[in-house]
């Protein structure tokens, strides 16, 4: 366990990144939440139905995480995955008009909010099978090192995919041949609603890397930096082929598992621990009084991100419903290069 | 033109697909060193090398999985499960990712994947590796089904599976490996959805796939010796199913039988026939009969095995009740 190291290397990277840097890990997460509350008051409005999963509270992981990647390297997600898409540049508009199911959505209202999907920055899609996305996460993986290109993968998933046949497989194989993929736990301690410990024999989730020979680490979720430090040095080693990681970011969600999920198998009281330790107040916090960034230069990008949620919501509202016409078509590719 | 196995034709597919593009990789358990359970990839680990023919552990799920992602990562990967039987643990893969990703991501990723898996019973193996799966795989919008039954369609079939941008469930019989037929030399590829009439005849239309082509071609010459005509039909693809050159034949002879030897209910031949009564009703002159394994786990006595096997005298059967 490398708690303290990676302490060291966040305390670092707070003066080591630049301010403007700084800021933008700061824009993506308080996106997400905006984003993120608004989803649920589009839910609660009807605007976005079927099975609605959010990621706030939880917002440091994605961020702090796709922050030390390149814009080519591939992220594969889980049914939680409306931060990823977003963290990793996917504009909100398209995000948001997926949610309402809309002809612009970015899997043309195909998809959800289970299965978001966007080619052009190489996020590889929202799987709602739990652990499904890990064998993928291999096989990119393994096109990367097939075609000798720089790229890795980034794989998210939850405390609740360990107990899956497919972590286990996906962790041998990709150690076994050395792919460059990062494995990252999101652990918010509750798989639904069954508490990890009642799931996993062992529920430091980090030292199943131990058996797989790779590198595991524990991280603090709540601490984009800390997050951002684990990353950058399993991708690093990633690229020079020494094979895959598993980062354990421990985090919280602060709403149920689900839209429909009213929490009611945790406490008030841990709900209010953990959201004492809310992600995005306390980096800001730290940027104020660390690094003597100004409230009004964080009230601006805040007031930004306000406007850009409301510009998402509305155009996802005015956005058409995709064509009846096209309910059979592209169930297979049809003509090479298709698609 | 040469006269060469089913094995020898899919090999020899196999080794001009991975001539012909370098992304074409090939990955499973014991198809590098072992040179494949039945055989098949036999002498392709050294000309191609460990990156081509990537052996692997015993981890269907993932391994299946694996070639999805390697398709999305542009790769044009054949796995192959050693038996359809232990593909189940890879259902996951197949039917929640490799058959929806193209459609539930608006068409933006594609899974150019072949699965190679050999099939059937009739070797005594027993309950738990005689089986027969297409039925499973056709009800899954999104796959190809591939069903090959001679060694020239295997080649031509597995040929244009591995340039099929879609995912292909390629389904060979363990009981087919050693049949020899003429293979045209080099490039032939044979289009999906285009079933092949093997015998034609005005009485009765015996619509087959895989090894049941052959009980199929066996029934039908006990059958003239009766003088009943019959006409077989090779499907050899069930997804896309070739419905055409079946229904005319049903309104030629007016009775079908389909044969297959997937489980009775719920089989592929269950769909054939009824997409057969929704096409030409009205050309029947007797209900349409299936002739399919029993629903039973297979036995493995030798004389229990075949009482649950389709046979052809099953289909000679149905055809002497029908004319």
């Amino acid at each position: 366990m490398a708690l303290e190291r990676d302490k060291l290397a966040a305390e670092r990277s707070l003066l080591t990144l630049g301010e403007g840097e700084l800021l933008e890990l700061y824009r993506r997460m308080s996106l997400i939440r905006r984003f993120e509350d608004k989803a649920a008051e589009m839910y609660t409005r009807g605007k976005i139905t079927g099975f609605c999963h959010l990621y706030a509270g939880e917002e440091a992981v994605a961020v702090g995480a796709i922050y030390g990647l390149y814009n080519k390297d591939y992220v594969v997600s889980t049914y939680r995955e409306h931060g990823h898409c977003l963290a990793k540049g996917t504009p909100a508009r398209a995000v948001m008009a997926e949610l309402f199911g809309k002809a612009t959505g970015v899997s043309r209202g195909r998809g959800g909010s289970m299965h978001l999907f966007d080619a052009g920055v190489r996020f590889m899609g929202g799987y709602a099978i739990v652990g499904g996305g890990l064998p993928l996460a291999v096989g990119l993986g393994l096109s990367i090192v097939y075609k000798e290109e720089p790229e890795v993968v980034c794989c998210f998933f939850g405390d609740g995919a360990l107990p899956q046949g497919a972590f286990h497989e996906s962790l041998n194989l990709a150690s076994l041949w050395k792919l460059p993929v990062i494995f990252i736990c999101e652990n918010n301690f509750y798989g639904m609603g069954t508490l990890v410990q009642n799931a996993i024999c062992q529920e430091e989730l980090y030292r199943f890397a131990e058996p797989y020979k790779m590198p595991g680490v524990r991280v603090d979720g709540m601490d984009v930096l800390e997050v951002y430090g684990a990353v950058v040095e399993a991708v690093a080693r990633a690229r020079e082929g020494d094979g895959p990681s598993l980062i354990e970011a421990v985090t919280y969600r602060f709403r149920g598992h689900s839209m429909a999920d009213p929490a009611e198998y945790r406490s008030k009281r841990e709900e209010r621990i953990w959201q004492a330790r809310d992600p995005i107040v306390r980096f800001r916090h730290r940027l104020v009084t660390e690094r003597r960034i100004a409230e009004a230069a964080l009230d601006k990008i805040d007031a930004a991100i306000t406007a850009e949620i409301d510009d998402a919501v509305k155009f996802a509202d005015e956005s058409p419903e995709p064509s009846l016409d096209e309910v059979a078509k592209g169930v297979y590719v049809t003509e090479p290069g298709a698609a | 033109m040469a006269q060469i196995t089913y094995r020898e034709a899919l090999n020899q597919a196999l080794r001009e697909e991975l001539d012909r593009d370098e992304l074409v990789f090939i990955m499973g358990e014991e198809v590098g060193y072992f040179g494949g359970a039945f055989k098949v990839t036999d002498g392709l680990l050294a000309p191609y090398g460990e990156k081509r023919l990537r052996d692997t552990p015993i981890s269907e799920l993932t391994i299946v999985g694996a070639g999805i992602g390697a398709a999305m990562g542009g790769l044009r990967p054949i796995v192959e499960l050693m038996t359809i039987n232990f593909g189940l643990l890879a259902m996951d893969q197949i039917v929640n990712n490799a058959a929806k990703i193209h459609y539930m991501f608006g068409g933006q990723a594609k899974v150019p994947m072949v699965i190679r898996a050999p099939q059937g019973g009739g070797h005594q193996l027993g309950a738990q590796h005689s089986q027969s799966f297409e039925a499973y795989f056709l009800h899954c919008p999104g796959l190809r089904v591939v069903v090959p039954a001679t060694p020239a369609d295997a080649k031509g079939l597995l040929k244009t599976s591995v340039r099929d941008d879609n995912p292909v469930i390629f389904l060979e019989h363990e009981s087919l490996y050693g049949v020899k037929g003429e293979v045209p030399d080099g490039e032939y590829l044979i289009p999906f959805g285009q079933a092949n009439v093997l015998r034609e005849g005005k009485d009765v239309t015996i619509v087959a796939y895989s090894k049941c082509v052959y009980r199929s071609l066996e029934a039908a010459e006990a059958l003239e010796n009766e003088g009943i005509d019959a006409e077989v039909i090779d499907l050899r693809t069930l997804a896309p199913l070739d419905l055409a050159t079946v229904v005319k034949s049903v309104k030629k002879t007016g009775k079908a039988i389909v044969a297959y030897e997937g489980w009775r209910t719920g089989g592929a031949g269950a769909e054939v026939a009824a997409q057969i009564y929704e096409a030409a009703f009205d050309h029947l002159d007797a209900p349409i009969a299936r002739v399919a394994s029993l629903d039973v786990p297979m036995p493995y006595n030798r004389h229990l095995e075949a009482a649950a096997l389709p046979a052809s005298g099953d289909i000679v059967k149905a055809a002497e009740q029908m004319v």
